[in-house]
């Protein structure tokens, strides 16, 4: 059972979001619309504003300027029953350390019993793959189970909306696997709305549908994992081999250059790939355009294309 | 449902399974039993020390002043200490995500400090009583009186606790709030009778919570003749409820508007800069 939805509106509205520490202008004017449902992440170098962006929403910090409707409601003044729809996971949580892990987790779910019914906490335990610590102290977690506990405590109340900020850093491939597949069923069954930061450009595009590269307070690409690494690259690869020796063409027409190459092959090409330019590769060419000044609308294509040919 | 009813009751228990978990954490339970052991300890050698013919030793004398004591003590170090603490481990931003947390996560704080102090006075009150000669503990108007200073003590010193806690915002600066609780118990006849200061001194003296909870303790414990030694040479039932009263009130009035300015204040990177000063400095 999760919340009724409250409003039909978007889940995070930000217009003309401004905030400044003493003369420095860290956001400068931001625009996001995040419909609710499914995954968005939020990229950008250290320094760009994301965890000010997210904790402006999570109703942490007052802003300079702009307007921010969050589930329908300003931050600055969301009461208990909007807190009781939002699900907050920090970079790093050292708190109630001396707890048992499910005498936590159960306290906490007490919170939301007035808004929403909460998990329990071995049905939650189980969910995130704690059920084995359930009687150890949270201090003795490891770092990924402490993650993961960080999470149970995020959606324990089932909430609209939750905030990811770096929640797989330190993870084993192992757990960050299993991390991944936690997130998915998430939204897939209970239809959250998910917002995370992240520095993996591989988890942004494995969990996200929607990537909002932020650099110097504003958003310079905002789209799909495969729409920014096309716009960041207009060639493709491909490698064939041929005769025992590898081939590679670079083409702006990848499957016409391909349907060709196999008709007239009479069977010799084996081996066939084609490579586009990785998220990986339009994320640092974005964010280099960016630094070196020229990231005004419609430059910043160029910039990544001469700074992926170089 | 009621949500702040809710919040409190929540608050309630998160306050009992805390008080559960220190007493199950060693260095819990030796961080409450040391300080108070060696205090005995002390006190129990003062047992043959006579204060200028008094009827029972200094040691009996000191007896009830340090329950007093450990209530203002434990009350308010206990409040700010794990305010500064919670604050770096991210425990009070956490209750801050959460629908009400804070006002539980603060009911909380207050209820297990009410049970550690309180648990703290009546184990010192029983070792008193079997190791002290010369206290007079054995009528219901003298229990009545014991409860009245223990409770008015709580009520007037956890909201002081919670504005101190509130205003220091690091655990290094702890020392700002300890030390000056220090020279307090100097000056208020704690381990001496404040009689023997100069009056400039027990002027400031009795200014503070401290000197009250002393003398009311000794009120509640000491024979009725041990009055003598006591400034004026009466115990000032009135004046002690009174003082201790105006001290809940004023921080009772300063408490709630300085939680809401640091729970405004607690954020990711507020607790981020907080430990990476810590790390910085030691």
């Amino acid at each position: 059972m999760g919340h009724p939805p409250t409003s039909d509106g978007p889940a995070i509205a930000v217009s003309d979001l401004r905030m400044r520490y003493g003369d420095k202008d860290v956001l400068t004017g931001l625009d996001l619309r995040i419909e609710a449902g499914g995954v968005t992440a939020l990229l950008g170098p250290n320094g760009a504003g994301k965890t000010t962006t997210i904790e402006i929403l999570e109703g942490f910090r007052a802003r300079s300027g702009g307007d921010v409707q969050v589930l329908g409601v300003d931050p600055a003044h969301g009461g208990e029953a909007w807190r009781a729809r939002l699900g907050v996971v920090l970079q790093e949580w050292r708190d109630n350390g001396k707890w048992k892990v499910r005498d936590l987790v159960g306290h906490f779910a007490e919170y939301y019993r007035p808004y929403a019914e909460p998990y329990g906490a071995d049905e939650l335990l189980d969910v995130v793959g704690l059920a084995e610590q359930a009687g150890q102290r949270v201090r003795t977690l490891s770092g990924g189970q402490r993650r993961r506990l960080d999470v149970a405590l995020g959606i324990i109340g089932r909430p609209a909306l939750l905030f990811l900020d770096e929640p797989t850093t330190g993870f084993d491939p192992h757990a960050r696997r299993e991390f991944h597949e936690l997130i998915h069923r998430l939204t897939d069954l209970d239809g959250t709305t998910i917002l995370l930061t992240t520095h993996d450009l591989g988890e942004a595009e494995k969990l996200a549908e929607r990537i909002v590269i932020l650099a110097g307070g504003r958003i310079i690409a905002d789209g799909s994992p495969d729409q920014l690494a096309r716009a960041a690259s207009t060639t493709a690869e491909v490698k064939w081999v041929q005769d025992g020796a590898l081939q590679v063409h670079a083409t702006e027409d990848a499957t016409g250059f391909v349907r060709k190459l196999l008709a007239t092959d009479e069977g010799a090409v084996t081996d066939l790939q084609v490579h586009r330019a990785s998220l990986e590769d339009a994320y640092l060419g974005l964010v280099a355009a960016f630094e070196s000044g020229t990231a005004e609308a419609g430059q910043a294509e160029k910039a990544v294309d001469s700074f992926l040919t170089n | 449902m009621n949500t702040t009813l809710h919040e409190y009751r929540t608050g309630w228990k998160r306050g009992l399974i805390e008080t559960r978990i220190s007493a199950t954490t060693l260095g819990d339970v030796l961080g409450f039993f040391l300080p108070t052991a060696i205090a005995i300890t002390v006190l129990f050698f003062l047992r043959g020390a006579d204060f200028e013919g008094a009827p029972v030793s200094l040691g009996s004398m000191n007896m009830p002043s340090l329950i007093g004591m450990n209530i203002v003590f434990g009350g308010i170090m206990g409040i700010v200490g794990t305010l500064a603490m919670d604050r770096t481990n991210g425990t009070l931003l956490r209750a801050k995500s959460m629908p009400g947390g804070m006002t539980g996560y603060l009911v909380g704080q207050m209820v297990s400090t009410a049970l550690y102090v309180t648990v703290g006075a009546v184990m010192l009150l029983a070792v008193g009583l079997a190791l002290f000669e010369g206290l007079d503990f054995a009528s219901p108007d003298r229990w009545l009186l014991f409860i009245a200073v223990l409770v008015m003590g709580i009520v007037s010193v956890f909201p002081m606790g919670a504005v101190l806690g509130a205003l220091i915002d690091n655990p290094r600066n702890m020392g700002l709030v300890m030390f000056p609780i220090m020279a307090m118990v100097a000056i208020s006849g704690i381990f001496y009778p404040i009689a023997a200061l100069p009056s400039w001194l027990q002027g400031i003296g009795q200014v503070f919570p401290m000197y009250w909870m002393g003398l009311g303790m000794r009120h509640a414990l000491l024979p009725e003749s041990m009055a003598a030694v006591e400034i004026g040479g009466e115990w000032r039932t009135l004046t002690m409820f009174a003082v201790l009263a105006l001290w809940a009130v004023v921080s009772m009035a300063l408490a709630p508007r300085l939680l809401r300015r640091m729970s405004r204040r607690e954020s990711g990177s507020a607790v981020a800069a907080r430990r990476a000063d810590l790390q910085r400095d030691w």
